[in-house]
């Protein structure tokens, strides 16, 4: 019936056709509850004297809590630096065709895996009670190489970084395992045919592709292992929430104390996931699609409509 | 299991032997799926490898540098043995160092292309000049260029492989494998992932090869490109060589009843 000057005339030219999403009344109705929801828990953390904000405010910067938090900090990273170490080690070991280093690594990811995280830590913490000394050598047949008393090698410190990042290296193994599986098998035909050996193949053709299965349940890792490093208090550290613990033990403040801790937690969870957006925008170089958005791209799409979605890159392979 | 009365080895002249197979058996599991095959590939030839799917081609191919191991026989090239060594009276694997330098002799060219992804086109050739054979980077990439410029891709060097198509990607993998400067190329159904429309540039890449004198084994199924280029055809079927010789010989005037059974099907 229209002209094509008809058309125009209404929607510009053909390639600025848009699609227009209708909403759904239903979601509307959905809208308005989730908002009113959301009103009535803003207006209970205001009005509800208990939670003494005044309180809050007061310890959130404190030396002890900061000190804390920058303990829970410390074995965060020490422990995911030395899990991830691990965890990559073994999962090479697991796929070697080795048998022997195969089994080794199946058996330390077997043991970690199966006894608890809590058990592991007190595990290291009364080391001292079961080996007083520690001897390293050839077990029957070599010379001791070297000997320590164990109460001084294995400080609380120490105890707590053994517990996590042994514990922490046996889930990482699993996750890079899996993400070397994913990459195609061609793919380590290729890298040798081309005269590489494992080790150069490994490191420049499948782990960074294997990086973009690895890093997502990383990430999930990290934020676990920041709130795992509350189980050290079993060690005696004070990290974050062992410092908020020893604070209301004094002043019965429980629950202003824990809302101080909880509030750092999610600052620092917040953080870490920012970086774990950006370190898989870096990996997926290469990949089907255009890079996700940033952040700050994704706001700037919110005030303007009329945007196509993300841009799907030609995959001309039919 | 082969038969006594073709001659094994080219049709073509005395000249330099690149690559010889001799008794080569291979199984998986309880099937063998190489009987003891023999060939041998002169310099500058183009041997084309056809045959029906199963026949143990793809298998031979890639046991010729060792993707596969095998179980009997050997290969060689230029005279070394490919992936093991003579210990006493037995065959030893190599160590994997020079394992990997004689792989770097022989380019390598898959169905699937196989590209990094995670690297761009420039990237992807020249990862293991660079690496490997420790050429000048910027050398390498002068190199790379040349190559790329030679299967008519030099604009693409900064994309990705995803972002191009099949015939491109193959195109490229070629020139990657040409980049090692290798003395046989190997090809393993280079256009067999391929849109019908997207063979023939590939095709036409891998011509301009054979015509400069580049030494070629090719599987494929390409019963045009075996008829026009290769030097010498040879028919696989069941794990043996059934028929070999000059391709006006094997594709035109099979002997054979296999093999003419098999070119009424595929012709």
């Amino acid at each position: 019936m229209s002209t094509v000057s008809d058309t125009r005339s209404v929607i510009g030219s053909p390639d600025e056709i848009r699609v227009a999403h209708r909403a759904h009344w239903g979601w509307w109705v959905l809208t308005g509850f989730v908002l009113l929801c959301a009103a009535g828990i803003v207006q209970m953390l205001f009005t509800n004297p208990n939670l003494e904000w005044n309180v809050v405010a007061g310890w959130f910067f404190s030396q002890s809590i900061v000190f804390g938090l920058l303990r829970t900090l410390e074995l965060t990273v020490l422990a995911m630096f030395f899990g991830i170490l691990l965890g990559m080690l073994t999962a090479v070991m697991r796929l070697s065709p080795i048998k022997i280093l195969s089994t080794v690594a199946w058996f330390y990811t077997w043991f970690f895996r199966g006894t608890p995280l809590l058990v592991q830590l007190i595990f290291w913490y009364n080391l001292a009670a079961l080996f007083p000394t520690i001897d390293i050598g050839i077990p029957f047949v070599g010379p001791t190489v070297w000997s320590g008393n164990a109460n001084q090698i294995v400080t609380p410190f120490m105890a707590a970084l053994l517990g996590l990042a042994l514990n922490e290296g046996a889930y990482m193994s699993e996750i890079v395992r899996g993400g070397i599986l994913s990459v195609d098998q061609g793919q380590q035909e290729a890298a040798v045919a081309l005269g590489m050996r494992t080790s150069r193949a490994l490191r420049r053709v499948i782990l960074p592709q294997a990086m973009r299965v690895i890093v997502p349940p990383t990430g999930n890792q990290v934020i676990g292992m920041l709130k795992s490093t509350s189980l050290v208090s079993v060690t005696s550290m004070p990290e974050l929430l062992y410092s908020a613990q020893l604070v209301y033990n004094r002043t019965f403040q429980t629950i202003p104390l824990l809302i101080v801790a909880s509030i750092w937690y999610l600052i620092v969870t917040s953080v870490l996931s920012v970086i774990q957006y950006y370190i898989e925008r870096h990996y997926a170089k290469g990949g089907r699609r255009a890079l996700p958005l940033t952040p700050w791209e994704k706001v700037k799409r919110m005030f303007t409509r009329f945007t196509p979605a993300q841009t799907i890159t030609a995959d001309r392979r039919a | 299991m082969t038969v006594p009365t073709i001659p094994a080895g080219p049709v073509a002249g005395k000249r330099e032997v690149v690559l010889r197979v001799t008794g080569l058996k291979k199984r998986f599991g309880p099937l063998e799926v190489l009987k003891g095959v023999d060939l041998i590939v002169e310099r500058g030839e183009v041997m084309c490898i056809i045959g029906p799917s199963g026949s143990g081609k793809s298998t031979l191919l890639r046991s010729m540098n060792h993707l596969e191991e095998i179980d009997g026989g050997r290969v060689e090239l230029d005279g070394e043995l490919v992936g093991y060594r003579l210990h006493g009276q037995k065959y030893v694997t190599l160590p994997e160092k020079l394992l990997a330098r004689q792989r770097t002799k022989m380019g390598m060219v898959f169905q699937s292309f196989n590209l990094f992804p995670h690297m761009t086109v420039l990237q992807n050739i020249i990862e293991s000049p660079v690496g490997v054979l420790k050429q000048d980077p910027k050398e390498a990439k002068e190199t790379a260029m040349a190559l790329l410029g030679k299967v008519g891709l030099a604009e693409k060097a900064q994309q990705y492989p995803r972002q191009l198509s099949g015939g491109q990607q193959q195109r490229v993998a070629i020139a990657r494998a040409l980049a090692m400067k290798p003395r046989v190329m190997l090809f393993d159904e280079p256009t067999s992932a391929l849109d019908p429309e997207l063979v023939g540039e590939v095709l036409d890449v891998m011509k301009d090869l054979a015509l400069e004198g580049l030494t070629m084994v090719v599987v494929t199924h390409e019963m045009g490109f075996a008829r026009e280029v290769a030097d010498s055809v040879l028919f696989m079927d069941g794990g043996v060589v059934v028929e070999r010789g000059h391709p006006h010989d094997v594709l035109l005037n099979p002997q054979m009843p296999r093999t003419k059974e098999f070119l009424s099907k595929v012709l």
